[in-house]
C-alpha cells in the first residue's frame, strides 16, 4: 500500500472510531438535561437517579470522544497536508469556530457539572448540563460545516496566483444547502442513538425489575424507556425527512453519488430501490445482476421526487466528469461500498425507529412491561443506530470519492474549486510513517474500545443502585453553615 | 499593523494561554509519583485540576484550528514535518484524556494504577515534546523551495530542540509544584513546597540556558531581549517566593517565565512562522497566511469569542478556588468488576 492507502485507511478508522462515541454524547447530553431538569421542577427523586445514572454513562463515554478528536483536529496537518495547504483558507475558519465556541463551553462546563453538585445553586448546576448540551450540538454544526463545504464547496474562488482555495463568503459556508439539511439530519441520527440507548437499557431494567416483583424500581425506570422511546419517534420522523431532503440534494449536487447509492450502471427511467441485490454490484458495471426485492420507481423519487424521472447511470456520469474534468481518472466510487453502505444505514436506523413505535403502544397508560422479548429487543436495539451512523458516513465520504472536495457540475454550478483525494495527502510523509501512526492509533484505539465496553456496561448493569455511594447532591443553600472543609461531592 | 500580523500574535497568544494552563496541569501529572505516595494523595493532586484540566487543553485545540484558519501552509508543514513527534503527543494526551475520566470509575488498586502510569506518561511525554518542537521551530528546519519539511526525525533531535525539551519539562514540573502548594492542603502542600523550592533552581539553570542560547543564536532583533530579561528574572523571582513559601507570588512568577518564553520564541520567529535553515525557503506572515478576507471574519470571532472564554474559564477557577487536602477527599465511589 501507498502512502495514500494507509493515510485513506487511517483516516476512515480513526473517524468511525470517534464517531462510534460523539453521536451518543450529542443526544444523551440534551437528555440528561432534560432529566436533570425534571428532577429541578418536580422534585422527582427518580429523575435524579436517572440523572446520575446516564449522566454516569454520559461522562464515561464523553472522555473517550473528547480523546479520540483531539486526532481529528491534527491529522489534516499530518496525513493530508495538501489538502490542508490547499483549503485551509475556508476550511480551517469553521474548525476554529468550532474550538472557540464550542469546545470551551463543552470542557469548561462540563467540569463545572462533574464537580458542582454541592458547590453551585441547583439551578445554576442545572445551567452547566445545557450549555454543555448546546455545546456540543453547536461543535456538531461547525464540524458540518467543514464537512458540507467538501460536498459542495461554495463561497469559495480559486486563487491562481497562491494555487489555493480561497473564502469569499462565510455566510454561504455557514448557510450551505448541503449543511442545512446534513445538520438537523446528524443531529436527529444522534437523538434515535441517545433515545435507543435510554429506551434499551431502561427497558431491560425494568423488564427485570418486573419480573423481581420490585414494581418501585421498575416505576423508576418506566419514565426513561418513555424518554427514550418518544426520542427515537421524533427523531426516526426527522432522519426520513431530512434524509429525503438530503437525496434530493445530493441529485443535483453529486449525481454521481446518488447513482452509485443504487449501484446505477447505466440511466433508467422510474429507477427502483431494490432492498436485497444477489451477484457482483462492483464498478465492473457487468450487469451480472439478480435483484430479489426492489420497490420500482423508488430512488428515483429520492432524487428529483418523480417517481418516473429519468436517473442517469455512472457509465454515463463517468463520461461527463472526463469531459469536464480531464480522462485518465475513475470517477466513479466504489459501488461495492456505496451501495451497501447506503441500505446499512437506512435499514438500521428505521429499523430502530420502528421498534419504538411498538414499545411506545405497549407501554401505554403508565404500564410497565415484563415481558422477557422485550429486554431482548431493547438490547438488541442498542447498536442499530451506532451502526447506522457509521455507514451513513461511510456512504457520505466514500460515495464522494475520488474527490476529496467534490465539484458540482450539475444546475446549482458550484465548480469553482475541487481537489481529487489523491491530491491531497502529504508528500513529506513516507509510507512508513503513514503504517507507523496507523498501527499505534488503532492498537490503542482497540485497547480503548474494550475498555469503554466494560465500563459502559459494568455501569448499565448496576443501574441506578450504582449512584447510591455518591455523597449527596446537595446545593451550596442546602447547607449554609457547612465547614469549608468537608468532603468533596465528587471526585476522580 | 497588518492582520496576518495581528494572527500572528494571536497564535502566540493561544500557545501562551495553552502553555500556562496545560502547563501547570501538565506538572501535577509529572509529580503524580513523586509527591503522591499514597492512592488517596495522588487523589488530591489528580483533583486540584480535575474541574479544569480539560478547559485548558482545548487551547492546544483553538491554537491547531487557528493555525489551519490562518497559516494553512504553516499547519499544512508544521504537522506533516513534525509528524513522530506530534504522533507521540496525541497518544499521550489520548490515553491521558480517559486515564483522567475513567481512573475513579473502578474501585480496584491494580485499575488505578494503570490509570496513574497513564497520566505520568501523557504528562511527560508533551511537556517534553512541545519544548523540543518549539525548540525547532525557533532554530530553523530543512524546507524545501515548495515549503515542504525535506528534514528527518533524527534532525529533530538535535542539542537545541533537546534542551528546549528539558527546558519545558522542568518549567512545567516547577510550575506545577507551585500549583499543588498553592491550591493543596496538608502533607501534599508541604512537600511540594519543598519540591518547588528545589526544582525552580534547576528550571532557572536549564531555561535561562535555553533562552539566552535562543537569544544570541536565533534572534534577529534586540527588543526580545527585553523578553530574555523578564523571562530571567522571573524564574529568579521564583527561586525567591519559592524559598520564602510565597506561594502565589511563585505562581505568578513561573507563569510570567512561560508567558516571556513564548514572547521570545515567537518574537525570534517573526517575520518567520517557520524559518528554513535555508532562509529563502522559510514560511512567513506573508507566504503562509490565509486570504485577507478570512483572517478579517477570524479577527472578529476571535475579538468576540476569547474575552467570553476567559471570563467563564475564569469564573471556574473561582468556583474550584479551595485547596484541597486529603481530609477532603471521599471514599471511592467507583464500582467493580465481578470475579
Amino acid at each position: 500500500m501507498d502512502a495514500l492507502d494507509l493515510a485513506r485507511w487511517q483516516f476512515g478508522i480513526t473517524t468511525v472510531y470517534h464517531f462510534i462515541f460523539v453521536p451518543l454524547t450529542i443526544g444523551l447530553s440534551p437528555l440528561v438535561a432534560l432529566m436533570q431538569t425534571f428532577w429541578v421542577r418536580t422534585g422527582d427523586e427518580k429523575w435524579l437517579r436517572l440523572t446520575k445514572f446516564f449522566g454516569k454513562l454520559l461522562l464515561i463515554n464523553f472522555a473517550i470522544g473528547v480523546a479520540t478528536g483531539i486526532v481529528q483536529e491534527f491529522q489534516f496537518g499530518m496525513n493530508w497536508s495538501e489538502y490542508s495547504r490547499f483549503v485551509g483558507d475556508v476550511f480551517g475558519a469553521p474548525l476554529a469556530m468550532e474550538a472557540l465556541a464550542a469546545f470551551f463551553v463543552e470542557s469548561t462546563f462540563l467540569g463545572l457539572w462533574i464537580f458542582g453538585w454541592d458547590k453551585l445553586p441547583k439551578r445554576i448546576h442545572l445551567a452547566t448540563i445545557w450549555a454543555v448540551a448546546i455545546a456540543t450540538n453547536l461543535s456538531a454544526y461547525f464540524i458540518l460545516a467543514a464537512n458540507s463545504w467538501m460536498q459542495h464547496p461554495v463561497g469559495t474562488v480559486f486563487n491562481e496566483r497562491t494555487g489555493r482555495a480561497e473564502m469569499t463568503d462565510i455566510g454561504a459556508v455557514l448557510s450551505n444547502s448541503t449543511l442545512l439539511a446534513a445538520f438537523p439530519h446528524t443531529i436527529a441520527a444522534a437523538f434515535l442513538t441517545a433515545g435507543t440507548f435510554i429506551a434499551g437499557i431502561g427497558a431491560w431494567w425494568m423488564v427485570r425489575s418486573v419480573r423481581r416483583d420490585d414494581e418501585a424500581t421498575a416505576h423508576v425506570y418506566r419514565p426513561a424507556v418513555v424518554l427514550g422511546v418518544v426520542t427515537m419517534l421524533i427523531s426516526g420522523v426527522a432522519i426520513a425527512g431530512t434524509g429525503d431532503q438530503q437525496a434530493k440534494l445530493m441529485y443535483d449536487q453529486q449525481p454521481m453519488k446518488m447513482s452509485s447509492a443504487e449501484a446505477l450502471c447505466e440511466g433508467e427511467t422510474g429507477a427502483s430501490l431494490s432492498l436485497l441485490t444477489i451477484g457482483d454490484v462492483s464498478n465492473s458495471c457487468d450487469g451480472n445482476l439478480t435483484t430479489i426485492v426492489s420497490i420500482p420507481g423508488v430512488t428515483s423519487f429520492l432524487a428529483t421526487g418523480s417517481f418516473d424521472a429519468y436517473l442517469p447511470g455512472v457509465t454515463e456520469l463517468q463520461q461527463r466528469s472526463e469531459d469536464l474534468y480531464g480522462a485518465g481518472v475513475d470517477y466513479r466510487p466504489n459501488l461495492v461500498m456505496t451501495y451497501w453502505s447506503f441500505r446499512l444505514m437506512i435499514g438500521l436506523g428505521m429499523g430502530s425507529a420502528a421498534l419504538a413505535a411498538a414499545a411506545l403502544w405497549l407501554l401505554r397508560r403508565r404500564r410497565v412491561v415484563g415481558h422477557r422479548w422485550f429486554a431482548i429487543l431493547g438490547i438488541l436495539a442498542l447498536p442499530t443506530p451506532f451502526l447506522a451512523s457509521s455507514f451513513g458516513w461511510i456512504f457520505t465520504e466514500m460515495g464522494r470519492q475520488p474527490w476529496v472536495v467534490a465539484p458540482n457540475p450539475n444546475p446549482s454550478g458550484v465548480d469553482g474549486v475541487w481537489m481529487l483525494t489523491a491530491r491531497g495527502v502529504s508528500t513529506s510523509v513516507s509510507p512508513g510513517m503513514v503504517l507507523t501512526s496507523m498501527i499505534a492509533f488503532t492498537a490503542l484505539y482497540a485497547v480503548l474500545a474494550v475498555v469503554w465496553f466494560k465500563l459502559m456496561h459494568r455501569y448499565a448493569v448496576e443501574g441506578v443502585a450504582a449512584s447510591e455511594r455518591d455523597p449527596s447532591p446537595d446545593g451550596p443553600d442546602a447547607d449554609p453553615e457547612a465547614p469549608d472543609d468537608r468532603p468533596l461531592s465528587f471526585a476522580y | 499593523m497588518e492582520l496576518s500580523t495581528v494572527w500572528f500574535l494571536l497564535i502566540a497568544v493561544l500557545w501562551t494561554g495553552y502553555l500556562v494552563l496545560e502547563g501547570f496541569d501538565f506538572g501535577v501529572g509529572m509529580l503524580l509519583p513523586i509527591l503522591g505516595r499514597s492512592d488517596t494523595q495522588r487523589r488530591v493532586l489528580i483533583n486540584s485540576i480535575g474541574p479544569v484540566w480539560d478547559g485548558n487543553e482545548v487551547w492546544l485545540l483553538t491554537a491547531g484550528g487557528a493555525t489551519f484558519a490562518a497559516f494553512p501552509e504553516w499547519y499544512a508543514t508544521m504537522f506533516s514535518g513534525f509528524y513522530l513527534p506530534l504522533l507521540l503527543i496525541l497518544l499521550a494526551l489520548i490515553v491521558r484524556v480517559v486515564a483522567f475520566e475513567w481512573r475513579g470509575k473502578i474501585d480496584d488498586d491494580r485499575w488505578r494504577r494503570r490509570a496513574d502510569r497513564a497520566l505520568i506518561v501523557g504528562s511527560w511525554v508533551p511537556a517534553v515534546l512541545w519544548g523540543v518542537a518549539f525548540g525547532n521551530l525557533v532554530r530553523g528546519v530543512h524546507l524545501g523551495p515548495d515549503h515542504q519539511y525535506v528534514g528527518t526525525f533524527i534532525d529533530l533531535l538535535n542539542p537545541f530542540a533537546l534542551l528546549g525539551g528539558a527546558t519545558t519539562a522542568l518549567i512545567f514540573l516547577s510550575h506545577g509544584a507551585v500549583f499543588l502548594a498553592l491550591k493543596t492542603g496538608g502533607e501534599v502542600r508541604e512537600k511540594a513546597a519543598a519540591l518547588a523550592a528545589r526544582s525552580s533552581v534547576a528550571t532557572l539553570v536549564v531555561a535561562g540556558a535555553f533562552a539566552i542560547w535562543t537569544q544570541l543564536a536565533y534572534s534577529s532583533v534586540a527588543w526580545t531581549w527585553a523578553a530574555t530579561a523578564v523571562a530571567a528574572l522571573a524564574l529568579l523571582a521564583l527561586v525567591f517566593a519559592t524559598r520564602r513559601r510565597r506561594e502565589g507570588w511563585a505562581f505568578v512568577a513561573s507563569a510570567v517565565a512561560i508567558v516571556a518564553a513564548v514572547v521570545l520564541i515567537f518574537g525570534s520567529m517573526y517575520p518567520d512562522v517557520m524559518p528554513g535553515l535555508d532562509p529563502a525557503n522559510s514560511l512567513t506572515v506573508q507566504n503562509a497566511s490565509s486570504s485577507d478576507y478570512t483572517l478579517t471574519i477570524m479577527t472578529w470571532v476571535a475579538a468576540l469569542l476569547t474575552p467570553l472564554v476567559l471570563v467563564y474559564q475564569g469564573w471556574t477557577y473561582w468556583v474550584f478556588r479551595k485547596r484541597i487536602s486529603a481530609e477532603q477527599i471521599p471514599a471511592h465511589t467507583g464500582l467493580t468488576f465481578p470475579g
